[in-house]
């Protein structure tokens, strides 16, 4: 993680000049960057084009004031974050409580302490930095939609029923492939083939939550509800399977094994939450229809197909997507037959 | 109450730095009698909130110098600005202009 000293973009709104150079000079001695609005209108328009890391905000402003700014940064999804300091005078604090209730992060008493002013915009540039970093995190493993609720509402490590579609995805023979070529060409196939999947994941509403060798998970519908999490997970599938496609069609140009992945969907209500602790927390999910997709997608190298899914999943898809029964199979540790569906785009 | 207090001006000067303080009171010289301007209008055409938003203004300002008599009539005045009084302003407004004008010739006085 960056130092907390290290520089930040400023933006200081003020409609009074003294106090906009005044808090300009006392943040370049800080080494930070200013840019400055003399009302919260110009300060709106600058914000949407020019990145800022703190806002130095003042309250009693024409035009547009800081309590319009703060609701309208709050309606805003890109700079909801910014983390925003009110600069008022002594005698208007009753205003910076409801400014704090409106999202600030924090005030400054004009005239300003330049100790205090030192503090507040490094403690706020730091948050400004976890947060970035948190979201950029999240974004690696979770649609933006998803980061974005995750931001929004925090982790809660509790769980709850939810009715979701799972994915799972191995490659295979992976071993005998690994086995026949250096382990840097190994790590570096995982790599893009990962890329890849995500990229069709993301892409259709998933969350990758777990990856182990070649193997990964995806839930969808969850933790962000979605009506059409069946068909989203099915689009992903259909996706990857056409992106290996390509994918394969390099390798070989590169005298390359080409590589085969089997797919299993299942739908189901599942138990969702968040395990771990604190400081490392998954997002993941527990429940028969987790099992099943394990179970299916390891049902690909019997029947020959790229992708099955389950009878709850083909119930969700639209018409156009082409499925083939393949009858019912019973799968070990499960008391009931299954039917389940090949699908062929 | 004394016309500058010299603690907090000569805080505000070593925090800024020579050359700063001088841009400082001229911005501040310069501003000031438009703010002063505004609320007269404000006065007269019985816009509050124009009123009021002057002597707020230059009342943040008076404190930054310093300016203790000019920061508490801008302070007064902003308070019936607030409290819808306008009407009760009186010879404040009189009293305030003075205490710029002493204001001032002190600041520029003390211009390095």
């Amino acid at each position: 993680m960056k130092s907390t000293h290290e520089p930040g973009q400023m933006l200081v709104v003020d409609d009074n000049r003294v106090n906009r150079l005044l808090l300009t000079r006392a943040l370049e001695q800080n080494g930070h960057l200013v840019s400055t609005a003399e009302n919260g209108k110009v300060a709106m328009e600058m914000l949407r084009t020019k990145p800022c890391d703190v806002l130095l905000l003042d309250i009693d402003m024409p035009e547009m004031n800081g309590f319009e700014v703060l609701e309208a940064l709050l309606q805003d999804e890109e700079l909801r974050y910014l983390p925003v300091i009110m600069t008022s005078a002594s005698d208007e604090l009753d205003r910076v409580v409801k400014c704090i209730e409106m999202g600030a992060e924090d005030y400054l008493v004009k005239p300003l302490n330049p100790v205090l002013l030192r503090a507040r915009v490094n403690a706020s540039l730091e948050k400004k930095r976890l947060r970035d970093e948190q979201r950029k995190l999240f974004r690696t493993f979770a649609t933006p939609e998803v980061a974005e609720q995750l931001l929004r509402e925090g982790f809660s490590l509790g769980g709850k029923y939810i009715k979701a579609t799972i994915m799972f995805s191995d490659i295979r023979s992976f071993t005998t492939l690994s086995e026949n070529q250096d382990p840097s060409a190994t790590i570096e196939l995982l790599n893009n083939y990962f890329a890849l999947m995500f990229d069709a994941i993301t892409a259709n509403n998933g969350t990758v939550n777990q990856m182990e060798g070649d193997g990964l998970m995806a839930i969808f519908g969850a933790p962000a509800y979605r009506e059409n999490h069946r068909r989203d997970a099915v689009k992903a599938a259909l996706e990857m399977v056409a992106l290996l496609k390509t994918f394969n069609e390099q390798r070989v140009v590169q005298n390359k094994d080409e590589i085969q992945i089997g797919i299993g969907i299942a739908t189901g209500t599942v138990i969702a939450g968040y395990t771990g602790t604190e400081h490392r927390a998954t997002y993941t999910c527990v429940g028969d229809a987790v099992n099943l997709a394990a179970r299916i997608e390891n049902h690909t190298k019997v029947a020959g197909k790229s992708l099955l899914i389950d009878k709850y999943t083909r119930e969700g898809l639209p018409d156009h997507i082409h499925v083939e029964g393949l009858g019912e199979v019973i799968f070990k540790g499960k008391q009931q037959a299954i039917s389940v569906f090949a699908v062929n785009g | 109450m004394p016309i500058i207090d010299k603690a907090t001006f000569d805080e505000l000067k070593e925090m800024s730095g020579e050359e700063f303080i001088n841009e400082l009171i001229d911005t501040f010289l310069e501003d000031a009698p438009k703010m002063i301007a505004e609320m007269k209008s404000g006065l007269d055409s019985n816009s509050v909130e124009t009123y009021r938003r002057a002597a707020h203004s230059l009342k943040s300002n008076a404190a930054t110098f310093g300016a203790s008599q000019l920061a508490a009539l801008a302070k007064e005045l902003e308070m019936l600005g607030k409290e819808n009084k306008l009407h009760e302003t009186g010879d404040r407004l009189r009293a305030l202009e003075e205490a710029y004008e002493s204001a001032c010739s002190e600041l520029k006085g003390l211009k390095s």
